[in-house]
């Protein structure tokens, strides 16, 4: 128990300097919000202006831009650590590896929490659905969607951090695996959002769940090889 | 030779398995011809999760010993997973235009999730193409190929879900076939398919398996050969 106390504490050392570092730098937010926005435009825009149609697209409007914006989001993360070798320095700390994995993955999930609040928000405004009224599943979607992006996020990034080719392998790696999330959190959403008349929201939150558990075993035991291979 | 010899065994096999496919076994009933197209389909879908497998296992096996042959076990089973993977789509789609009516069918989950699947594995490889260093390649190889195996029966459930929690499949499924009722002909046309193109696999993964390692080899050489003429060249500067 006293173990995983530590790890813990390691865990919340690691996002409050990923914390720190993102609010004196602004980086990863701002840029990624405004992304968001931008793509939820477009959406607008390919879809044409008719209401009823964007209003019942909104859901998955809003998941793409999630998870569109949620890889710069990750992909800024790993990038704080290839200054000066910083990830070097991390991979020395005599901690368990799972420990940096859950503090990274922390930072990952608080930045996709906000960021998944406020493109809710604003696909509630641009696409003219009711969000307030069926905020609490809906809440629980994104927070449950936050937590799977930067689980594999958190992942494939630090597979891409060190690759030349990191902005094109990042999505590439990243996209097909968020498959059963975004399949889940559009399902979800689009159950909260209809006031969920076939009961099937619990369905589609546990497979949420399911998912991000699995992923997040996944990532914390296979993390620690990709800090060793420098 | 032994392999050769196992490459022309394969080879006359897969020929004669799709004679009879084509040929001699009568055709579905309610399907006709194009049901035919089910015997390569069928065995290309098993090989490619089979291949697939055998990554993530090969992958789990280089970060416990690493040994590179495992990588490179590892990364033949990947290259023909994915080549049976897009053979197993095309095959699908193939029958779903006359079956069907369109050649991509959403409500159908193996289509889509294979589709995926594709995608995981050939990111797997274009990332494999990308680090220089064998056994960096190898570990960050295992790891991705690991997580896209762990990836797959979720991808698979939710494909299913997806498509409709209350709804069952009414459409034709190429299953049907293995079920007791189905005539002992296509059951025994499928096995043999499957045979066939087992061996033809077996075949292809000796194969790519010497290639890789014999990749591995060359860029040693070629890295061992810079580091000399860089050693050689140092005292003239």
């Amino acid at each position: 128990m006293n173990a995983l106390r530590v790890e813990a504490r390691i865990a919340l050392a690691v996002a409050r300097k990923d914390a720190l570092a993102e609010l004196r730098g602004r980086h990863a937010t701002v840029s990624t919000l405004f992304f968001a926005a931008v793509v939820l435009l477009l959406f607008g825009f390919a879809l044409g202006p008719d209401a009823a149609r964007l209003a019942a697209a909104a859901p998955g409007f809003l998941w793409l831009a999630v998870v569109f914006a949620g890889i710069l989001a990750v992909n800024r993360l790993h990038l704080l650590e290839t200054d000066d070798g910083a990830l070097e320095q991390l991979a020395l700390y005599p901690v368990p590896r799972r420990a940096i994995y859950a503090g990274k993955a922390l930072g990952g999930f608080a930045v996709m929490l906000i960021l998944g609040v406020l493109v809710l928000g604003a696909v509630g405004v641009l696409f003219a659905v009711d969000v307030i009224g069926a905020w609490l599943p809906l809440l629980t979607t994104v927070v449950l969607g936050a937590v799977g992006v930067a689980a594999v996020g958190t992942f494939y990034a630090g597979v891409t951090v060190r690759l030349r080719a990191r902005e094109v392998m990042l999505p590439l790696l990243m996209l097909p695996a968020l498959a059963p999330l975004l399949l889940g959190a559009v399902k979800a959403t689009s159950a909260a959002l209809a006031g969920d008349p076939f009961g099937e929201l619990g369905a589609w939150l546990q497979l949420l769940v399911a998912f991000d558990v699995i992923m997040i075993v996944a990532g914390a035991a296979t993390y620690g090889y990709l800090l060793e291979d420098g | 030779m032994k392999t050769r010899i196992l490459g022309f065994v394969a080879l006359a096999s897969v020929v004669a398995a799709m004679a009879v496919a084509l040929l001699v076994v009568p055709p579905d009933q309610n399907q006709g011809d194009a049901q035919r197209i089910m015997y390569p389909h069928v065995a290309s879908a098993w090989l490619a999760y089979l291949s697939f497998g055998i990554t993530a296992l090969a992958g789990i096996g280089w970060l416990w010993k690493r040994d590179l042959r495992l990588d490179a076990v590892a990364h033949a089973a990947a290259e023909i997973g994915v080549i049976f993977t897009a053979f197993a789509i095309w095959g699908g789609m193939m029958w779903g235009r006359p079956i069907w009516g369109v050649f991509w069918q959403w409500e159908d989950p193996r289509l889509t999730t294979t589709a995926l699947l594709l995608a995981l594995y050939v990111g797997y490889l274009l990332l494999r193409r990308l680090t220089d260093d064998p056994e960096r390649r190898a570990t960050r190889a295992a790891i991705v190929g690991i997580v896209a195996a762990v990836d797959i029966p979720i991808v698979h459930f939710s494909v299913e879900w997806w498509r409709g929690l209350h709804q069952t499949a009414t459409i034709a499924s190429p299953d049907r076939v293995l079920n007791p009722a189905a005539p002992m002909a296509f059951v025994a046309t499928l096995l043999g398919t499957l045979a066939a193109f087992t061996l033809a696999w077996l075949y292809l993964m000796i194969r790519r398996y010497q290639l890789a390692r014999a990749e591995v080899a060359r860029e040693e050489a070629v890295r061992l050969d810079r580091l000399m003429s860089a050693r050689t060249a140092e005292p003239a500067r």
